[in-house]
């Protein structure tokens, strides 16, 4: 729900990062998306057309690589992935969890020219 | 024109999270305890506010942050109670209060003061749980209206919250609401979460509540006490 605060925080990042490396063009950022970071790429995309216009990341090609969650059943203690907030162990069927990863977000890398 | 890969590694919302971890310091180190207070629209966030201040002023100084995507309604009617000292801070088109918002915003009170600081955010049941403000505790409501399934529509907040508070108890009569199952899907998704049934209308249940926040108070001050 909060894709423009997202977008606008990496575009910044990013846009940092190309500035030191005496960058002129930003052409690829990738993105590490967990799966329970609640981040939705189609309205990233959209936004950072809007947010990237007149600056050196004005064409660069978005892409998101997602990351499966990785939860802890509490009741059969068993690792197991999981998606869309699909939480249930599947080996039990209960609904205990505890969250191991899935909550991380960040800039992988950047093509730069 | 050379093409050159750079590995950046780096959290989106890490400059949050550095801003976040700053107001926390100048938070400890004036000794003053944060709560975070999330919830829908409607939940009762601001009644829990005036409530508690009204049974905690004067002995526990309380300040609040009140975030809302406009007006001033909620900020005034809390100044009203006893002149707590509020902040509004208000998000046209936003969904959640941030770190930065918090930091603007503390630079507006004075610290010394104040051993609690209540930081209503904005109503809204996704959001506000992934932003760290600073705080040193979040705690949710969900009335009793909304219904017991909200655990596995929105399940993020539940996971965060150190504190939940099922509010409008007064009214689980004339709700289907199952607080057996509730409390079952609840403690699935976190297993530290400490539940109070409460109804901020009728002061149910709200002593629990009261003691718990006393008992924060006093471990943020013996910790820095032994610093």
């Amino acid at each position: 729900m909060h894709e423009a605060f997202f977008t606008k925080g990496f575009l910044s990042l990013v846009l940092d990062r190309a500035k030191e490396a005496q960058a002129s063009k930003i052409t690829k950022i990738s993105i590490i998306v967990g799966g329970l970071s609640g981040i939705v790429p189609e309205c990233v995309e959209l936004q950072f057309k809007i947010f990237s216009k007149n600056t050196i990341a004005d064409k660069a090609e978005v892409t998101f690589q997602h990351l499966p969650a990785r939860l802890r059943c509490r009741e059969c203690d068993i690792a197991y992935s999981c998606d869309n907030f699909d939480l249930d162990c599947p080996r039990c069927g209960h609904r205990k969890i505890e969250i191991l990863s899935g909550r991380e977000c960040y800039v992988d890398s950047i093509e730069v020219e | 024109m050379t093409v050159k890969v750079l590995t950046i590694r780096a959290d989106v919302l890490g400059a949050n999270k550095e801003k976040a971890k700053r107001n926390k310091d100048r938070l400890d180190k004036h000794r003053v305890l944060a709560i975070n207070v999330m919830s829908s629209p409607g939940a009762g966030k601001t009644s829990l506010i005036m409530q508690t201040i009204n049974r905690l002023m004067p002995k526990t100084r309380i300040a609040v942050i009140e975030g809302d995507i406009a007006s001033r309604i909620d900020a005034d009617k809390i100044h009203q109670q006893q002149g707590v000292p509020v902040i509004q801070v208000n998000i046209p088109g936003g969904c959640h209060l941030d770190a930065n918002m918090i930091e603007v915003a503390l630079n507006s009170l004075t610290l010394e003061e104040i051993d609690l600081l209540l930081i209503e955010n904005v109503g809204n049941l996704v959001c506000p749980a992934e932003f760290d403000l600073g705080e040193h505790k979040k705690v949710m409501l969900l009335s009793a209206p909304e219904g017991d399934d909200k655990p596995y529509k929105y399940p993020l907040m539940f996971t965060e919250a150190d504190v939940l508070l099922l509010n409008k108890i007064d009214l689980l009569p004339y709700t289907d609401f199952n607080i057996t199952a509730f409390i079952q899907s609840v403690t699935g998704l976190n297993a530290s979460v400490k539940i109070f049934q409460v109804s901020c209308k009728n002061g149910e249940g709200l002593e629990l509540w009261y003691s718990w926040i006393h008992a924060e108070v006093k471990r943020l001050k013996d910790t820095a006490v032994r610093r």
